[in-house]
C-alpha cells in the first residue's frame, strides 16, 4: 500500500491533529492551565481553517482520487470544507461564555472533542466516493451530535431532545442503508462511479424503491418536510450552542453530500425519478416550514422551522442540476452560516445573561439593548432576503440557477419559492416588530454581553454585510465549481 | 431442494418491516431500540446475501456488513446511555412521557 495517499487527506489530517492536541490538553494539562482550553481550541481550528484556505486559494489544492477511488478531493470539496470550518470557528467563539459556566466547565473538553469528531465525519461524508466510507462519515457525524445534544446534564429537555434525535437518526440511517443494500444488489458495487455506470439506462421498480429510501435517509438529516418532525424539538431542547452548530454546519454538510450523491450516483435517473421526488419535497419543505414558523413563540423553535424552510431553498440548487446550482448551493450555505449564527449569537447572549428565549420577552428590546437588537435585525433581514444584505444575493443566485435549468415545471417551483419568501418575510419581521415597535416594557434589562459573544457577533455581522457586496466569493466558487469533477454529471 | 437467495431476502424484508412497525407502535424506548436493531440486522442480511449469491467474486457486501454491525453497536450503546439518563430524570422510559416539548 502506498502510504503517501494519506497526504491527499490534508484537511482531515489537520483536523485530526487539532482533535488529538485538544484531547491531550484536556486530559493531561494541569488544572491551572485548563482555563485556556477554549482559546487553545479556537486558535488551532482557526489555523486549520487558514491552512485549508491557503491550499485552496493558492491553487495547490488539486483534484486527487486516492485509496482505490474511495476518497476524492477537489478544489470545490476543499472550499466547502473551508466554509464549514469558518462556521465551526464562529460557533466555538460564541460558545466560550457557555463553556465557562459552572455546570459546563468540567465537561467542556468533551464538547470540543465531540464537535471536532462530528466535523471529521462530515469531511468524510463530503469526500467519500464509496458508500462504505460515506456511511461511516454519516454515522460519525450524527452519533456524537446526539451526545452533544444531551450535554446539558441537569436539564430534562436536553435528554428528551437527545433521545428524539438518536432514535430518529438511527431509524433514518437504517432506512438509508436498506436503500443502499438494494442498490448493491442491483449493481454489485458500492463505488459511486461504478454504480453510476451500472445504472445508466436501467430502470426498475426496485431501483425507485432504493432511491426513495436513500433520499428519505438523507432527508432526515437535512430535515426536509415529511422527515422534519424531530427538528423543532431537538433545536429547542439542545443547548443553544449545539443548536446553532446543528442548524448550520450539519445541515450544510448534508446538503452538499446530498448533491454529490444525487449527481454522481443517481445522475442518470435525474429526469426519470428524483427530479419529481425532489420537486415535491421542496414545495412541501418551504411551505410547511414557513407556515409552522409563523405560530412559534420560542425563539429556538422559531429558528428551527425557519431552518427547515431554508433547507428547501438550498435544495433548489440541487434540483437545478447544473454547475451554477452547485456554486449557488455552496454560496447559500456560506451566507446561511453567517446569518443564522448571528441570530443564534444574539439568542445565546440573551439566554446566558437572563435565561429568556421566548419571543414575547424580546418586546421592546431596542430600548434596553440596542446593539443586540440591531444584530438580530440584520440577521432576520438576511434570512428573509432583503436586498443590501447577503441573504438577498444567495436567494437570487439559487433562484437564477434553478431557472437556468429551463423547464417549465421549475419555473413554477421558483414562483412558489418566491411567494414563500414573502410569507417568510412576515414572520422574520414579527421579531423585528417585537424588538423595535412594541410599546411594552422590556423584561430583559440592559446588560453587557461577554467579550467573546461580541467578537462572534461582529464577525457574523461583517459577514452578512460583506458577503453580498464583495462579489469575489461567489465568482470564485463558480470558477471552482465549473472545473470540478462533479460537473461532468450535470446536463448543462 | 436448493436454497436460493429469495429464501434469505424475504425473511430479511419481513424483519425490516417488523422493525418499522415496532418502532412506530412500541411505547417503551428499549423496545423501540430493539426494533431499530431488527431493521439494521435486516440490512446486514441483505448485504451478505446479495454478495454471496450474486457477486461472489468480491467481498464488498461482507465488509459493509462488518462495519454496519460495529456502527449498530455504537448506536445502541449511545442510545441506551441517553435512555438511562431519561430514566434517572423521569423514572420511566415510556415515550408518551416525552411530551415536555411539542408544537
Amino acid at each position: 500500500m502506498d502510504y503517501s495517499q494519506f497526504l491527499s487527506m490534508k484537511q482531515e489530517i489537520a483536523l485530526l491533529v487539532v482533535f488529538v492536541l485538544v484531547f491531550f490538553y484536556d486530559t493531561f494539562m494541569p488544572k491551572s492551565t485548563q482555563k485556556g482550553l477554549p482559546v487553545f481550541t479556537i486558535v488551532l481550528t482557526l489555523l486549520a481553517t487558514v491552512a485549508g484556505f491557503c491550499t485552496c486559494c493558492l491553487g495547490t489544492a488539486d483534484s486527487v482520487v486516492s485509496f482505490a477511488g474511495m476518497y476524492e478531493t477537489t478544489p470545490v470539496i476543499a472550499a466547502i470544507k473551508g466554509i464549514l470550518n469558518v462556521g465551526v470557528v464562529i460557533v466555538l467563539i460564541q460558545s466560550i461564555k457557555w463553556a465557562g459556566s459552572d455546570s459546563m466547565v468540567v465537561r467542556r473538553g468533551e464538547f470540543y472533542e465531540l464537535l471536532l469528531t462530528t466535523l471529521f465525519g462530515m469531511y468524510l461524508m463530503i469526500s467519500a466516493r464509496h458508500f462504505l466510507l460515506f456511511v461511516i462519515g454519516l454515522e460519525c457525524a450524527s452519533l456524537p451530535l446526539a451526545a452533544m445534544v444531551a450535554l446539558d446534564k441537569y436539564r430534562y429537555e436536553s435528554h428528551e431532545a437527545a433521545v428524539k434525535y438518536i432514535l430518529t437518526a438511527v431509524f433514518s440511517s437504517a432506512i438509508f442503508m436498506m436503500g443502499l443494500s438494494f442498490v448493491y444488489g442491483l449493481t454489485g458495487s458500492l463505488y459511486f462511479e461504478d454504480i453510476y455506470f451500472a445504472l445508466t439506462g436501467k430502470m426498475s421498480t426496485l431501483l425507485v424503491v432504493a432511491l426513495t429510501f436513500v433520499i428519505s435517509g438523507i432527508g432526515f438529516k437535512l430535515s426536509l418536510v415529511p422527515f422534519h418532525l424531530w427538528t423543532a424539538d431537538v433545536y429547542q431542547g439542545a443547548p443553544t450552542t449545539v443548536t446553532s452548530y446543528l442548524s448550520v454546519i450539519s445541515k450544510g454538510a448534508a446538503a452538499f453530500a446530498f448533491l454529490v450523491i444525487l449527481a454522481q450516483v443517481f445522475g442518470s435517473l435525474y429526469s426519470e425519478v428524483w427530479e419529481g421526488i425532489l420537486y415535491a419535497l421542496i414545495i412541501l419543505t418551504i411551505t410547511v416550514g414557513n407556515l409552522f414558523a409563523i405560530r412559534q413563540r420560542n425563539m429556538k423553535r422559531f429558528l428551527a422551522f425557519s431552518s427547515i424552510s431554508q433547507a428547501g431553498y438550498i435544495m433548489l440548487g440541487v434540483i437545478a442540476y447544473n454547475t451554477m446550482g452547485m456554486a449557488a448551493l455552496m454560496y447559500y450555505i456560506l451566507v446561511y452560516i453567517f446569518s443564522n449564527l448571528a441570530a443564534f449569537g444574539v439568542i445565546s447572549a440573551i439566554e446566558n445573561a437572563t435565561g429568556k428565549v421566548s419571543m414575547d420577552d424580546y418586546k421592546g428590546l431596542y430600548r434596553t439593548n440596542p446593539r443586540l437588537s440591531f444584530c438580530m435585525m440584520l440577521a432576520m433581514f438576511s434570512l428573509a432576503g432583503i436586498p443590501p444584505f447577503a441573504g438577498f444575493f444567495s436567494k437570487f443566485f439559487i433562484f437564477t440557477s434553478a431557472i437556468n435549468n429551463g423547464s417549465i415545471a421549475i419555473y413554477v417551483l421558483v414562483l412558489i419559492a418566491l411567494i414563500n419568501t414573502i410569507i417568510s418575510l412576515y414572520y422574520y419581521l414579527l421579531v423585528v416588530k417585537a424588538m423595535f415597535i412594541s410599546e411594552d416594557e422590556c423584561v430583559i434589562p440592559h446588560f453587557r454581553s461577554a467579550c467573546s459573544e461580541r467578537i462572534g457577533l461582529w464577525i457574523t455581522v461583517a459577514g452578512i454585510i460583506l458577503l453580498g457586496i464583495v462579489s469575489c466569493f461567489y465568482s470564485s466558487l463558480l470558477d471552482m465549481a465549473s472545473v470540478s469533477s462533479i460537473g461532468m454529471y450535470f446536463i448543462g | 431442494m436448493e436454497i436460493t437467495a429469495i429464501y434469505y431476502l424475504v425473511p430479511a424484508l419481513i424483519m425490516f418491516c417488523c422493525g418499522v412497525y415496532g418502532f412506530i407502535t412500541r411505547k417503551n424506548m428499549i423496545a423501540m431500540l430493539i426494533s431499530l436493531e431488527l431493521m439494521l440486522n435486516a440490512v446486514d442480511i441483505n448485504f451478505v446475501v446479495f454478495n454471496r449469491f450474486f457477486y461472489p467474486e468480491q467481498m464488498e457486501g461482507m465488509f459493509f456488513t462488518l462495519f454496519a454491525i460495529a456502527i449498530a453497536a455504537a448506536e445502541t450503546a449511545l442510545a441506551i446511555a441517553i435512555i438511562i439518563n431519561i430514566f434517572r430524570a423521569a423514572k420511566n422510559i415510556d415515550v408518551r412521557s416525552l411530551n415536555e416539548m411539542k408544537f
